[in-house]
Parts: C-alpha cells; structure tokens; sequence
C-alpha cells in the first residue's frame, strides 16, 4: 500500500488535514482508531466564541470545512461582543454533537483521493530524517511521502477519576500506546498535558423551573461566508444558566484530598484557563458562587453538558456535587467528569510551516502540539495539510503571518514561544486584533485559499464580486456630497447629529459614530449585499485606527523579511549574550522578526545578529 | 523601511557645541517640523542652515542645521546633524523636542550599525561594531538603571500595575463574554480611572521637568533700571559663596554671569543691562537683549530702589514679568522709604548692602520656590533623562487619545488601543517588556473556563 500522505487521527485537526491533501489531488489515507468518533466533541458541544470563531472564518476563507460543517449542526448561533466593537466580535454557535460527526463524516467519505482506515499507528518510518511512512499495531508498513499526526489525546493516554486511573481516550477508546516513545527516540521533546471535561446530566431529570434561559440571536447567522443556513432561527435550542451553592463549595472542600488533581494523581500540566470546579474553588476562595451553563449535546439523546462543572473527583462525590446544585437536586448523571492526561511535543521543534525540524515530511497539528480547542486544532490541520501537499508539489509553503490571522497568531506563538500549559486562542494574543476581524476573514485569506487550489472558481469569483462592489459603494460615499440645505439639516437633527454649517461628503457623515448605513441610505442606495455595506462602513469609521495598526504591523513585516539562514550557527555569532544564544540555537527561527519576539533575546542581540547575517553575506 | 532614529553625538556636558544627530527617512521633515530659517525639504543636500529650533513658539536656541541627503551620508540614510550651543539643558531640550516630533531614541551603536547594514562601512570594521553594540548596551543599561531611582520605577511600575488590571478586565470581558459575575468595565469606570492616571503622569512629567531644570541649573535673570543695585546684588550672592565660584564677565553683552551652588543645586545668575528707553543704539541692543532674557528664565529677580518712587521703567519691568517665576527685591532698605508697590504683589523681600540680612532672605526665598530642600534630601520622584520624559510624554498623550476615544463614544475594544499603548510606553521607561502579561494576570485575577 502506498500514499502521498497519511493522516493519524481523526478530529478536527485529522479532518482538515486530509480535505486540504485530497482537495489539492493528492492519495490520501486518514487513519482513525474508530470511525464513529470522527470529527468527535469530546468535550464542550460548541463551536466559535471570542478569537475562536474568528479562526473558523478564517478555516472558511482558506477553504476548509470546519465552518461549513458547523453551520449544518448548530442548534443556536449568537454574536458575541457586539457592543464592544468591531475587532473582537465572534460567533459562537451551539452544536449538535451528532449532526457534526456525521456531515463531517459524509464529506470526508465522498472526497475523492481520500481513503479512511481504522487502525492503529504505533511506529513512524523514519530514513536518514525523512519520513517514509507509518507502521500499524498489528506491524503493518504504509509508506507515503508525508505523514500528519493529528493524535489529540491519545498518545498515552489516561483517565483520571479520583485515584483511578485508567489508559484510555475519551469514550473507552484505546490510547496509542508506543508512538510518543517512538517520537521521543526520535529526538522529540515530549510534554505531559492534562486537561477535564464536566458531568453529562439527563435532560429528564433536570428541574429547568431554577434555571434562567440563555437564547441565540433572532437573526440568522452563519460562520461560512457560503451563507447558508441550515437552522430555524425561531427555533432555536435555548441553553440554560444556574450557579453552584455554598453547599457545593463545601462537599468540594471536603473531598478535595479526594480528586485527583489534590490527590496527587496528576503528572500533567492543566491548562490555567480551564480550571476545574475544585480549582476555582481552591483558587477564588472569596468567590461565594460560580455560573454553570446546561447545553444540550444533540436533539437526538438527552445528555446535557455541564459547562463550568469540569472536575476530577471520584464518581460518589460527583453525585454530591451534582445534587447540590439547584434544579439538580434529582439529577441523573449519564456521564461521569474525568481529567485526561496525554503526550504532546514540544511546539519549538516545529517550523512555521508545522513540519517537524527533526523529520522531513513530518508534520502535526491540534493538541499534540499543546493546544486545546477544536477550532485551534482544525485551524493547525488545515495549514498542515496544504503545506504536506505544498511540499509535495516541490512549492513554498503557506505561512500566515501574524498581522493577517489568528492561525498565524498561534502557530508563531507555538513555534516561537512553546507552551508550558494547553493554549488556548485569546483575542489578547494578536497584537494587530484591530485588523483580525470576524467581518474581513475573506478580505484577508481568500487569495491564499484560491492560490493553493482550496476556493473553487465559483466562490472566488463571489469574493471577487464583493471586493468590486466594496470599492464602488466606497467611491459613492466619497463622491456624493450633502449640503447645509434647510431640509438635510433638519433630517440630521432629527436622528440627532449636528447640523451641517458647509457641504461634507457622505464618507465623512459616516465617520461621525452615531451615523450608520441606516441614515445613509436617507441619501443614496446601500448595497444589498449586508456584508459590502458593513465592510465598508466598519472601514471608513475606524479608519484612523486601522491604519495606525496596519503601520506598525508594516514595522513588523520589514523584520519578517529579513530572513536567517537556518544553517547559522549561533556559537560562531560573537558577543551575543549567553541566554539569547542558547534561545535562538534552541529555536531557530526562520526570520529577524521572529527572532525578536523569544522572550530573552534583547535589541542588543537582534543588532548583533544583524550585523552578523550581514557580514556573513558579504563573505 | 527604517524609521528615523536621533542621538546626541557629542560628549554631553562638556565642548562649546553639542550635535545632535538624526537618520532616516523622516529626518529633514521631523527636524524642519522644529525649525525656523529656510525650508529644510527644499536645501540642497551636503549645506549648512543657520535658524532657530522651536519647541512649539519657545524658541529653544539658535543652530547650524547640516543636510546630507541619502545616500552620500554616514548610515546612506537622509542625515541630518544639529550644531547647538553646548550645555545639557539646551542640547537636551532639542533632543526632547525631535523626539516628541516623532523620532525614536537610537540603540546603542545605532548609527554605525545602519552604516554598516547600508554597506557603508566594510567588513573589517564589523566585529568592532559588535563589540560596540555589546559593551554600550551594557554601558546604556547600567545608566538606566542608575538613573531610575526606586521610587521612581516604583512610582511607575504602579502605573503599569494599575494599566495591567484595567486592561486585563476589559479583557476578560472580551474573551469571556458571558461570565455574568465579572465586573464588566464600562465606559464610565475606564474613564474614571483613565482621568486619574491622566493626572498622576501629567503630575510626574511637570515635576520631573522641574527637576530637570533645577539639577542642570536655575537660570537667573536680575532685572533693574540702572543704579538700583542689581550688580551689588549679585556681588553678594557670588562672594557668600567664594569657594565655588565662577566668574565670567560678559562685557560685550553687558551682561555679566556667575554660578552659585544652593543646597547643591546650581543657580546661574545673569545681570543685565538696565531697563529704560533709550535712542542710544549700542544701549538699545543691551536692553532688547534683556527683555528677551526674561523669556529664557527660569527665575526673575527684580530689584527695585526703596528710595525711590516707581518709574515708568519700573512699571514696565513688573508688568513684562508678571507671568513668571519671579522675586521682587526691594534694595536700599536702609533709606527712606519713598517707594510704594502696586497690590497684589508676592515673594517680596528686602535688603541692603550694607548687610548680610536681606541677602540671606534672598536665599531662603529662592530655596523655598524651588524646593530646594526636598530635592537635596532626594526625597523626590522624578524621570531624569530626555528618553524617560520623552516616553512619559508618550504615555501622557496615549490617556488623551483614550479621552478623546472615550468622548466620541467609540467602543471599548477602540479606547484600549491607546490604553495598551500607554502600557508598552511605561513599560519601556523601566525595561519591562514581558509580551504575556496581561494574559498572566487575566488567569490569576478572574475565574473563567469549562
């Protein structure tokens, strides 16, 4: 058996991976260790948030499927922060735990090139650094020209409940017992990570009468810029909010020695964002109550996701814990919480591309590389599978750049900084967030997807379309010029703005906030096409900011130009302090700018480095 | 594309000239933005230019401004080099000034790195360059940190601290949205504390400028019609003080100057010439020198005759300095008092020369406008260097953009953009620049996640 490329896993991150690969024409074999669990949420059931949902656009853009698929399975979409500007809106959407798996599984079956498997992957194929294939618990070889390890958290994996500890992924699904050995021999540095997820509750034995209802929108949204809804925006599946008690509190204070993570149990390094219930309360001591959300996992089964609840105790004090909390005072739990414990590596042994430094042909994506989320791992699967397949095609590979997308974000973040802890995607992590929109995703992205095969004709042509139309409604506002006339002045007072004392132009009305589209369209036509209208609207209102922003983000690309041979050897480099030198030797970067954002590598350094490159040039 | 970068090049403190050294792009446009004389954008490369610098309508000093355009200059950049009178207060003022006008303070070694990236400078030099680079960075850090005293970053690092909770609050509110028992920042209370910060720095930059002045020199002008004793004054002032006494007599400008140190802080004393309306041509240079010293002074003492009635002059004296810093010294106190003084006047002392007394007041008077005590107990905070008020400035002006965000109703996620500015700009006055703080501080402060 042979293949271009072989995926090991089949989450979100497997999933993206292996489309990109068959997308761009090339054999494709996806191997899972159970076929029912592709594109499987193990954990929360949805999908976007803050920073989040603006990957899933971006996934959209590059043409992946993360946002296609999402917008099949949402049981409730809502816009988050729309009151606190135009950077940091995000949808979020509540999915369907089983429609998701499904479509994903429908497409997936139906790409061409693409072939899935179940098995296990406990060996690489590794000669003279480069990857050759993989080789399967029962000792069968399969050979490719690349190979995309997707593992989530099964490489040696453990449940923890209490001071149980069973091997394991979630679900009773067998971990992957040798292959994080055989990456280690390899030359990989391998992380212990950790992470939890809350009890599951039968909807039937929930009291909803102490509960408050948390809707979606009553407008409908998507996350594909497709813009196909699949859902009723009427009726939509509501979540529902209540708080713990002080008698949860103290049943936790009480059984604390007992859980896992107090107990001692817990090797891994759990992820500071995702604290769990006897963390928080360990924590934030003086906190008298914390919120948990009850969301429906799917229309067809009655689990209900306890968000916030997230704990590693055993299953009796579960029970406790779950009953004191009001409206479960009978409460049924289907599914037990757990800690998991698996193997990741470690990030800085990766390029940008997310091809391994040590294994030509070697790539990751998602929580092996010390992530957690489904979003950040599609978002990783899909730039790996497009550069397996770039590399294939003998072309340079797909690098975003951190000005132009929160994947850039965080695969410089992880190559660049490493992670001690599972990271999550934080709207506070890009610094240029301004231009990092939920709104301009295609604005940014839509080139690159079409230029590496992954946006058909059709949808570019789209985009196309829009960009014209954007630049025309642009020019109109710039051109069409209102007058201090007696009947404008009074139109403008009426929907309380100041009145005109010499002519202005439409562009400039709409610069003043508390002109919107709306009052515009008092003057002239605004496009039909929503998202052309608010493109440009958000465009001319926040002007002044988004140039600044684009500015320093221009600093920062001169810096990313300057590129670093990665045969440099930083020992030859003199005078460059000790720290600096053992950082840059350790990470390599690819670039001055990378260079510049290791923590503990100074100005001095890049200066040093600088006049260093230089003169090697010249020699 | 390299921004424009400026440095003092020559030794500070010490010469007749100091230059002061800009390159870049933006050079000529930023330096021309400060300067009077001819237009700087239209000079043919590789002149000199006699003009004035500016600082806004101050005029700051009189300069030789040398153009050399890219690429027949040191770093092949647009290079632009200011010829100004020597002196820390002068040279430091125009450095502050380019800086405020959009330059950035130079690296280390900053120039002849860029010469030597620009292919300027050849190969053999490059290992000096390093070495450069390396022991001023070293060198430049130990002043820093010297020059930052411990209440002083303290002072600062509370600032930062306080940036660090708001900003991490409104971040908490954006990532996590729907954490209903999270304080939400609203408008209001970012704006609240926005105007408090706003106040403290504005407080910490005025002192610091303050001290600035005062540690590098009062400058004095003793302003009089003629015969009032204005030299006896100053006679007196410098002979208290024998041992570190500097003497120089400007007889050209009739103006004769003199250095006294109070409470270890240095007063530069200048007399001038008398004060009256004249058709004398030679006088008439004197005293429209004078009156332009007023401007220059950071202290004015104005002495007036006690025996004698107020003159047109006299008027004239008080009404031009009435806006600054200024003592009135009624000399000859052991005469008849003919002399009456309009209302409303204060820091009036009396004296004679015939005693030490009035003198002595003198001194306690000057001491107690300045603070004098408080600085030579150094029980005081403040930012010593052009790069530390330059960033404090920064800093200052980020809160009035986040202000002005704050009154066109923009979003919050827009009035953090200057917020985090401002963040990054303290940051860099005392060497912090760890890019994961206010994430850190976000997961230690509020309680969120699955």
């Amino acid at each position: 058996m042979e293949y271009e490329i072989i995926v090991v896993g089949g989450g979100h991150a497997g999933c993206e991976a292996s489309l990109a690969a068959a997308r761009k024409g090339h054999k494709t074999l996806l191997i899972t260790g159970n076929i029912k669990n592709i594109a499987d949420m193990p954990c929360n059931p949805s999908i976007g948030g803050p920073a989040k949902g603006i990957v899933v656009r971006e996934i959209d853009a590059l043409g992946g499927e993360m946002g296609k698929n999402a917008d099949k399975g949402a049981l409730q979409l809502k816009m988050l922060n729309t009151k606190k500007g135009p950077a940091v809106q995000a949808l979020r959407a509540q999915e369907d735990k089983i429609v998701y798996p499904q479509e994903m599984l429908k497409t997936l079956t139906k790409q061409p090139n693409l072939e899935i498997k179940e098995a296990m992957v406990e060996k690489l194929l590794v000669s003279n650094g480069k990857i050759e294939g993989v080789e399967l618990s029962d000792s069968t070889k399969i050979q490719s020209q690349a190979v995309i390890l997707t593992t989530g958290t099964y490489l040696k994996a453990v449940i923890l409940t209490g001071a149980n500890k069973t091997p394991g992924g979630p679900h009773g699904e067998k971990e992957s017992k040798y292959l994080s050995e055989n990456l280690k021999e390899l030359g990989f540095k391998i992380l212990r990570l950790k992470t939890g997820t809350p009890p599951r509750i039968d909807r039937s034995s929930i009291d909803y009468s102490k509960t408050s209802v948390e809707p979606g929108d009553s407008v409908a949204r998507t996350f594909s810029f497709d813009n196909r809804t699949y859902y009723d925006v009427k009726n939509q599946v509501p979540c529902n909010l209540i708080y713990t008690t002080e008698k949860t509190h103290e049943i936790i204070r009480q059984h604390l020695k007992e859980s896992s993570m107090y107990g001692g149990y817990v090797e891994g390094v759990g992820p500071r964002y995702c604290p769990s219930i006897e963390d928080k309360i360990v924590r934030f001591s003086d906190k008298e109550r914390h919120q948990l959300f009850l969301e429906p996992e799917s229309i067809y089964y009655d689990d209900i996701y306890l968000q916030g609840f997230s704990t590693s105790m055993p299953h009796n004090v579960q029970e406790e814990m779950v009953h004191s909390l009001p409206g479960l005072e009978n409460a049924k739990i289907l599914k037990y919480a757990y800690a998991i414990e698996y193997d990741a590596i470690d990030s800085k042994q990766l390029k940008q591309s997310l091809e391994t430094k040590l294994v030509e042909g070697l790539y990751t994506a998602g929580q092996i590389n010390g992530t957690s989320g489904y979003e950040e791992a599609a978002g990783q699967g899909l730039i790996a599978g497009i550069n397996a397949a770039l590399k294939l095609e003998g072309k340079e590979p797909l690098i975003l750049k951190r000005n132009e997308s929160y994947i850039g974000v965080l695969i410089d973040d992880l190559v660049t900084k490493g992670v001690k802890d599972p990271y999550r995607l934080l709207t506070s992590r890009a610094e240029y967030r301004l231009l990092l929109r939920h709104d301009n995703a295609d604005l940014r992205l839509r080139k690159y997807g079409y230029q590496v095969g992954l946006v058909d004709e059709e949808r570019y042509a789209k985009f196309q379309k829009k960009v014209y139309e954007m630049v025309e409604f642009r020019k109109k506002l710039e051109e069409t010029r209102i007058t201090p006339k007696k009947e404008i002045n009074l139109y403008l007072e009426s929907i309380n703005t100041k009145a005109l004392k010499d002519g202005i132009s439409l562009y400039e009305l709409l610069k003043r906030p508390e002109i919107t589209l709306e009052h515009i369209n008092h003057f002239i036509e605004i496009p039909q096409d929503q998202e052309v209208g608010e493109e440009v609207e958000i465009n001319i209102k926040y002007e002044g900011y988004i140039k600044k922003a684009e500015k320093e983000a221009e600093r920062m690309l001169s810096l990313e130009e300057k590129r670093i041979p990665q045969n440099i050897d930083y020992t030859k480099v003199p005078n460059l302090a000790s720290e600096a030198r053992q950082k840059l030797s350790e990470i390599n970067p690819t670039t001055i700018g990378q260079a510049s954002r290791i923590s503990g590598v100074n100005p001095a350094d890049i200066s040093i480095l600088m006049v260093y490159l230089k003169r090697s040039n010249n020699e | 594309m390299n921004d424009t970068i400026v440095a003092i090049s020559t030794t500070m403190g010490v010469g007749a000239i100091s230059i002061v050294r800009l390159s870049g792009s933006e050079a000529v446009s930023i330096v021309n933005k400060c300067f009077k004389g001819k237009d700087l954008s239209k000079v043919q490369s590789h002149t000199i230019n006699y003009g004035h610098m500016y600082d806004g309508d101050e005029l700051i000093d009189e300069v030789l401004v040398s153009i050399m355009l890219k690429p027949k200059s040191y770093t092949t950049e647009d290079v632009v080099e200011i010829n100004c009178h020597g002196g820390i207060i002068t040279t430091n003022k125009i450095l502050e000034t380019i800086l405020n006008n959009g330059a950035r303070l130079a690296e280390p070694g900053e120039f002849t790195k860029r010469a030597f990236l620009n292919g300027r400078i050849d190969l053999v030099k490059s290992e000096a360059i390093m070495d450069l680079i390396q022991s001023k960075s070293e060198e430049a850090r130990k002043i820093a940190l010297s020059q930052l005293d411990g209440k002083t970053s303290a002072l600062i690092t509370k600032f930062r601290n306080n940036l660090k909770q708001l900003l991490s609050s409104i971040e908490v509110n954006i990532d996590y949205p729907e954490y209903y028992d999270i304080e939400v920042m609203t408008i209001e209370k970012i704006n609240e504390q926005v105007e408090k910060m706003k106040d403290e720095l504005s407080y910490l930059i005025k002192e610091s400028e303050n001290t600035a002045t005062i540690k590098n020199g009062i400058k004095t002008v003793i302003l009089g019609k003629p015969n009032v004793g204005k030299s006896s004054i100053l006679n007196m002032l410098l002979e208290q003080d024998k041992a570190i006494v500097t003497n120089i007599a400007g007889t050209t400008r009739d103006i004769v100057e003199g250095e006294i140190y109070l409470d270890g802080v240095l007063l530069n004393i200048i007399d001038t010439a008398g004060i009256r309306a004249t058709d004398d041509l030679v006088e008439k240079i004197g005293v429209e020198k004078s009156l332009s010293m007023i401007n220059e002074a950071d202290l004015i003492v104005v002495v007036l005759n006690n025996n004698e009635i107020l003159s047109q002059e006299d008027y004239e004296i008080l009404e031009k300095t009435k806006n600054k810093t200024r003592i009135i010294v009624i000399n000859k106190n052991d005469l008849n008092r003919k002399l009456t003084l309009p209302t409303g006047l204060t820091n009036i002392v009396e004296t004679n020369t015939n005693s030490v007394e009035g003198i002595k007041s003198l001194k306690e008077k000057i001491k107690e406008m300045f603070n004098l005590e408080k600085i030579s107990t150094k029980d005081y905070t403040y930012l010593t260097n052009s790069r530390q008020i330059s960033l404090a400035k920064k800093a200052y002006q980020n809160l009035l953009d986040a202000k002005e965000a704050i009154k066109e109703n923009q979003p919050v996620d827009i009035i953090e953009i200057d917020l985090k500015e401002c963040f990054d700009n303290l940051g860099e006055i005392i060497g912090a620049t760890y890019s994961d703080e206010i994430i850190d501080n976000l997961f230690e402060n509020f309680c969120v996640g699955k």
